[in-house]
Formats: structure tokens, C-alpha cells, sequence
């Protein structure tokens, strides 16, 4: 797990967003198993992005759904839309499907509709989802920024153990730092648009983040 | 995990009432254009019978004669439109408090509602003919029909925002002593002005596009013209007031969207 | 330094505001005044209008209860018919221009436009013209009355259409765009769910309002209990042209609750 950290505002989002090209890039080249993700167009791009999971701050559930409908939606990279409409996914998918709420702890909830959940219970639908994707590559933009502290370790547990037994390599955007030195075998330091710390860690000390954040006060 | 398959409820509950509703209508539509004796044959002698007719309404008919007609039809029907719309929207400010069941007692609401809900029930054109023939043609009839369809609409809408309102600010208000209407001035007013507003330039523009075809039945504007043009199958003349029209009500519109911007 | 010696003047709206709205204000009453003026009313049918019209009301009395089977029941069926059926044409008409003109779902500001003008044009011609036109086409009877409802419902209800898509939230699209999902089921899965109950509303909404303009089709031949009306009237029959409004009020109020029942359900 590889967590990008910074200020707000410095690009922390917008470069996660480049690597499944939400976000556009204007210049460079993107690296994936050889492949440059910054010149791939339509059908490419698409079969590319179904091999790249992503878990959104705001969750990002089709509200009117159900949980399943939610987690399996993460097949449709893989489905025709006339299965999809018609809901026949194929049955190891729904296998899949049902182990994966029961990773997340929402076996019970599979029939409610997402917007009966709380925002701790969505972000694990989102996270069932990416992983729906069989990804071989995890993106997470800020995936507990709005959730409570305690929910948010929570999280953080929950990721950290799925990606790691299915071995998914995770980059994800967060601007808690303990959060990110306890969980992330790998920080990335933004500041100002550039990295500036590149490494375990172990080796983040209080000067490298001030040179990242500024000022003093907020550290403790 | 074990292998054995473990007894799992269903990934999707089917939804009979809905299966059930989607059912019906097909069968319906079916049933109904039977019914209705609509036959692909006729469908497809119809799209000949368009074709031709379309033909004859090319290339539209711009004779100054025509032309003058057609401009005194559609003066009138702003006229038409501009009156009904202004007695109408001055009528329901009224109406439409005595309808407030918030502020009015029952026995003056019930009788209110009721008569704002028969101004709804009719269709504009069926208002019209009978004012046609209480007080003749011309455009008297329209502006009376279009006021009557105008207060169905503004003072309902009006009527449901008073009731709306937060009761709390009018009764800050009156209890600094002010009189009824001040009450109303200052209470109950600046909060549902801006919706009014937004009703009474809806209602301008329905009543425009209402006004360009109660002429059909006599009731004044460019329906009459219209109408005599469609009867003496004057196809490109015909053409000719119906891209005036559409012209007239796009112009309508952008006015609206500008007055909206206004009132921000 | 005392605060009270600076002069603020609290300004509502800018000095541009202020001069647009007093132009309209101006232009409202200027409308009102000409129009009042150039009107051509004809004064003396104003002073007996009260009187005309109680005359027409006492010849509506008793209404013709007893026409009801006969004449008026098998019209008021075919006019809900009309009305049902052109709505249900219009919405599938109206789908695809809905979509066109929703500029999340189609970025071509050209094919924006397009659709949005026909969608325009399809409001701006009244239910009644387009009866006009389509009995020049169809003949007089109940397919002009459908295709009529049916052409003067697809502004409407495209336009409403694209605007619940417009207004769709675009976070669950952006998720299902990650997960590499084509279009159609982008569609399917992320933007109809979304949209569905405002559709239904709308498809309600304009049912209601067609039934109303169904019962009128009919006065210029499209079928419907119009066409009974105009009989009537034409041979002066106003007890049973009373039953008539009588039918169709009643209707419209059923079609009101039922429409607003089925609301409740469905969203």
C-alpha cells in the first residue's frame, strides 16, 4: 500500500485521477505493466480501467440500488449491458459477489438500498466493489475523509486486509498522516505540485512534513 | 470456505407488482389501438397524405396582405394574452389568500378552493366556446377565458406557497401590533413573492400560447386566422402563421429567462 | 473615528438591476395600457354579458343524465384512450431527444441544440393545431387525436427528461466510468436509477394534463368526446353539452387522484 500525502490543493487527487484517466493529463507518460495509460483511447482504455479498482471519498453508490446491485456493478466492465439490464450475471460472480459481503460484514444488508446504509456501511460496499473488479491495482481518492476517526481505521483495517490477501497493490490519497505511516508500506509526499519524500515510513520525520505541510502547530 | 453450496437467499428479488404493472400496459396498448381502429394501413396512407400536405404548405405564403392579416391576428393575441394575464394575476392575489388554509378561516376557504378547482377543471377552448356564446365573438371571450384558466392556476399555486410559509415570521409580526394587511405586507409577502412571481410569468406565457388558438372557436388572435386559412386550404399561409407563432412564443421564452435573471 | 459619520447606503441590487427591472415594470404597464386601449371590445356585449350567461346556464338545466350511455360513455372511453395512448407514444419519442439534449450524457452542443429546438417546437404548436394538422393528415378520428396528443407531448416530457439528467449526480457516474463500464450500461445501471422517479412523475404529470386536452381534440375532429360536444352545440342540445362537462370534470378529478395515488406508491 502506497499513500500519497500532502496539502490541499497540491495535485494529490488529480495525479491518482491521471492513472484511470478521470483526470487528463496534459503532459508525461503513465506505466502500467509496460503499457502507457496516458495514450489509450476508447475500447483500450475501458478494458484498462476494468483492471483498476477505485474507492471514492464520497462513496459514489448508485443510491436507488441495492447492495448487491452496488457490488456486482463493479462486473460491468466484464458484463454485456443487455446481462446487466437484464441482471443475469454469471453465476461466480455473484459467488464472488456474496464472499465479498461477507468480507465487508453486509451479508445482511445485500436487498437494502445503498441509501439506507450509513457512510462507514457505504464506503464498504465501494470497497467490495473496486474489489468486485478483480483488479490487479487499487486506486483509493481519499476513501475516509468523510467518515469518523474510529470508522476510518476501520476502513483503513478493511482495505488493508482484503488488498493484501489477494495481493492488490493499493495507491491511495489521504491527508490523515498517522493513518497513512500505520497503514501504507510506501508514502509519497506532495507539496506545491512535486514530491518531496519518496520512501518508508519509518523515514517521514517531523522535518520532512513541515517541509510538506508548513507551519508547526498542527504537529504534535 | 467449505465446497458445499451454502443455502444462499436470491441476488435479486423480483418485483411482481412492477413485472405485473409492465404486463398490463403492454396488453393495453394492444387492446387500446384496436380499439381505436388504428390500422397500418391507415398509418401508412396517413404518411402519404403527409407528405402531401407538407408539400403544399412549401414554400410559406408572404403576400403583404397575408402578412398584414396575420400581424393584426397576432397583435390581438398579445393583447389577448396581456390582459387576461394581468386581471388574472391581479384577481388571484386575493383569491388565493381567501384560500389559505393557514390564514382564513374554513367558511371562506372551502367556498375558494372550489371555485379555483372548477376554473381548473376546463380546458381553456371549452371556457372559450362558452364565453363565446355568452357574450359573442371577439376578443372579449379569449380575455375572459384566459382569466378564469389564469386564476385556476396562479391562485391554487399561491394558495399551496401561503401555506407553505413559516408561520412563525407572520406571527413576529403580528405581535408588534401591525394590521391585517401589513401582516400580510410584511409577514407573509417577502416570502412567497418570488415564487408568485415565477407563477405569473408561467401563467404569461400559457396563456400566450393559449391565446394563439382560442381564436379556433371565435374567441379572437391568430387561432382565427388560422383556422379560416386551414379551412380554405391555404396550406402556405397556413405555414406561414405557424412559424409566426412558434417565433412568437421562442421571443416569450427568452424573455422569461431574462425576467428570471432579473429577479435573482 | 466614529463609524456613524460614514454613510452607507444599503443597496439591494446593483444600479444595472435597478434599471432592469424598473424597464420591466415600465414595459408591463405600457403592455397593459396599450393593450387595454387598442382592444377591439365590442362595449355592449360586455354590459349583457352577466345576463348572456345566466341564459346559457338556465338552458343547461336539468342536465341530460339520461344521455349518458348512449351518446357520451363510448366517447369519454375513446378520449382516455387518446390520451393514454398518445402519452405512451410521446415518451418513447421523447426518450432519445431527452438524452440528446442532456449535455452530461451528449457533449455536442450542436445536437444540444437540435434536440432542444424540436423539443421547442413541439410545445410552442398547440395540442389543437396539431390536431388541426394531423386530421389534414389522418383523416378525422382517433389517430389524429393520438398523434396529435402524442407530437404535443414530446416537448414536455423530453424537456423535463433532460433536465433530471442534467441534474443527476455525477459521482456514481464517475464509478462506474473507473470500473471501465460501457455507455449503454453507464446508462442503464448509473443514470436511470437515478432519474427513474422523476420520469414516472413526469410521465404522470403529462397524462393528467393530456386527458385534459384529449376531451377538446375532438371539436376539430380527432376523436373524443369532443366531437359529441360540437354535435351538440351545433343543434343547440346545451342540457346534454352540460352532461358532457359534467363527464369530463369528472375524469379530470378521478385521473387526479388516481395519478397522485400512484405517486405516493412509486416514488
Amino acid at each position: 500500500m502506497t499513500a500519497v500525502i500532502g496539502p490541499s490543493g497540491t495535485g494529490k487527487s488529480t495525479l491518482i485521477r491521471c492513472i484511470n484517466r478521470l483526470v487528463e493529463p496534459t503532459a508525461g507518460a503513465i506505466l502500467f505493466h509496460g503499457v502507457d495509460l496516458a495514450q489509450l483511447r476508447g475500447p483500450a482504455l475501458r478494458a484498462t480501467r476494468r483492471r483498476i479498482g477505485m474507492v471514492f471519498q464520497e462513496y459514489n453508490l448508485v443510491e436507488r440500488l441495492t447492495v448487491m446491485e452496488n457490488v456486482l456493478s463493479g462486473r460491468l466492465g466484464y458484463v454485456s449491458p443487455l446481462r446487466a439490464w437484464l441482471r443475469k450475471y454469471p453465476q461466480e460472480d455473484i459467488n464472488a459477489a456474496w464472499e465479498l459481503l461477507d468480507a465487508v460484514g453486509l451479508t445482511a444488508f445485500s436487498n437494502q438500498r445503498a441509501d439506507a446504509l450509513s457512510g462507514g456501511q457505504r464506503q464498504r460496499v465501494g470497497i467490495a466493489r473496486a474489489i468486485m473488479q478483480r483488479p490487479e491495482l487499487l486506486l483509493a481518492d481519499e476513501p475516509t475523509s468523510s467518515l469518523d476517526p474510529k470508522t476510518s481505521v476501520e476502513i483503513m483495517e478493511l482495505m488493508a486486509s482484503l488488498t493484501g490477501s489477494r495481493g492488490i497493490p493499493v495507491i491511495l490519497n489521504i491527508h490523515n498522516v498517522p493513518l497513512a505511516k500505520r497503514f501504507a508500506a510506501h508514502i509519497i509526499g506532495m507539496t506545491g505540485g512535486s514530491v518531496v519524500y519518496d520512501g518508508p515510513p519509518a523515514g517521514l520525520t517531523d522535518h520532512h512534513l513541515k517541509q510538506i505541510y508548513g507551519g508547526e502547530d498542527w504537529l504534535e | 470456505m467449505s465446497a458445499a453450496a451454502q443455502a444462499r437467499p436470491p441476488a435479486f428479488l423480483p418485483n411482481w407488482p412492477v413485472r405485473l404493472a409492465w404486463l398490463v400496459l403492454a396488453a393495453y396498448v394492444v387492446y387500446a389501438i384496436s380499439i381505436l381502429d388504428i390500422t397500418w394501413g391507415r398509418f401508412v396512407l396517413g404518411l402519404e397524405n403527409g407528405v402531401k400536405f407538407v408539400g403544399r404548405m412549401l414554400p410559406p405564403d408572404t403576400a403583404a396582405d397575408k402578412m398584414a392579416l396575420m400581424a393584426r391576428g397576432l397583435y390581438e393575441t398579445i393583447e389577448i394574452a396581456v390582459i387576461a394575464s394581468a386581471v388574472g394575476i391581479l384577481l388571484s392575489l386575493p383569491i388565493g389568500l381567501f384560500a389559505a388554509r393557514n390564514l382564513m378561516p374554513p367558511w371562506i376557504t372551502w367556498p375558494t378552493r372550489l371555485f379555483i378547482a372548477l376554473c381548473r377543471s376546463f380546458h381553456q377552448v371549452i371556457i372559450a366556446i362558452l364565453f363565446v356564446k355568452a357574450v359573442g365573438f371577439g376578443a372579449l371571450a379569449g380575455i375572459l377565458a384566459l382569466t378564469v384558466a389564469s386564476i385556476g392556476f396562479i391562485a391554487k399555486l399561491f394558495a399551496e406557497a401561503i401555506e407553505e410559509i413559516s408561520l412563525k415570521q407572520v406571527e413576529a409580526i403580528r405581535a408588534t401590533g401591525a394590521s391585517f394587511m401589513n401582516v400580510i405586507t410584511y409577514g407573509v409577502l417577502p416570502q412567497v413573492l418570488n415564487r408568485f412571481v415565477g407563477f405569473a410569468t408561467y401563467q404569461f406565457d400559457s396563456n400566450l400560447r393559449n391565446s394563439t388558438m382560442v381564436g379556433i372557436v371565435g374567441a379572437g388572435g391568430i387561432g382565427g386566422t388560422m383556422f379560416a386559412a386551414f379551412q380554405k386550404f391555404d396550406y402556405d399561409y397556413l405555414l406561414t402563421i405557424l412559424i409566426a407563432i412558434i417565433a412568437l412564443i421562442m421571443v416569450s421564452e427568452a424573455l422569461q429567462n431574462w425576467i428570471k435573471k432579473l429577479y435573482q | 473615528m466614529s463609524t456613524t459619520a460614514i454613510d452607507r447606503e444599503w443597496r439591494r441590487y446593483t444600479p444595472r438591476e435597478r434599471l432592469g427591472r424598473f424597464a420591466l415594470y415600465f414595459g408591463l404597464v405600457f403592455a397593459i395600457v396599450v393593450s387595454l386601449r387598442t382592444v377591439q371590445v365590442i362595449p355592449e356585449f360586455l354590459y349583457d354579458a352577466h345576463e348572456q350567461m345566466a341564459d346559457l346556464f338556465k338552458r343547461m338545466w336539468p342536465i341530460a343524465w339520461s344521455y349518458y350511455p348512449q351518446g357520451v360513455h363510448d366517447a369519454l372511453i375513446e378520449t382516455l384512450h387518446i390520451a393514454t395512448l398518445g402519452t405512451i407514444l410521446a415518451i418513447v419519442m421523447a426518450l432519445p431527444l431527452g438524452l440528446l439534449a442532456a449535455h452530461n450524457i451528449t457533449p455536442n452542443t450542436g445536437l444540444n441544440y437540435l434536440a432542444k429546438l424540436l423539443l421547442v417546437s413541439s410545445r410552442s404548436v398547440n395540442s389543437l393545431v396539431w390536431a388541426l394538422l394531423f386530421v389534414a393528415i389522418f383523416g378525422p378520428g382517433a389517430l389524429a387525436g393520438t398523434m396529435a396528443i402524442a407530437f404535443r407531448s414530446i416537448g414536455f416530457v423530453g424537456k423535463l427528461f433532460g433536465e433530471a439528467l442534467e441534474e443527476a449526480r455525477p459521482g456514481p457516474i464517475e464509478a462506474l466510468k473507473a470500473a471501465g463500464a460501457p455507455w449503454t450500461s453507464i446508462f442503464i445501471k448509473g443514470y436511470w436509477p437515478q432519474v427513474e422517479p422523476a420520469f414516472w412523475a413526469i410521465a404522470l404529470f403529462r397524462w393528467d394534463i393530456s386527458v385534459r386536452e384529449s376531451a377538446v381534440l375532438g371539436l376539430v375532429g380527432a376523436g373524443g368526446i369532443g366531437m359529441a360536444i360540437n354535435a351538440a352545440m351545433d343543434l343547440f342540445q346545451w342540457e346534454r353539452v352540460a352532461l358532457m362537462l359534467v363527464a369530463i370534470f369528472a375524469v379530470v378529478i378521478v385521473a387526479e387522484i388516481a395519478v397522485t395515488y400512484i405517486r405516493t406508491k412509486i416514488i
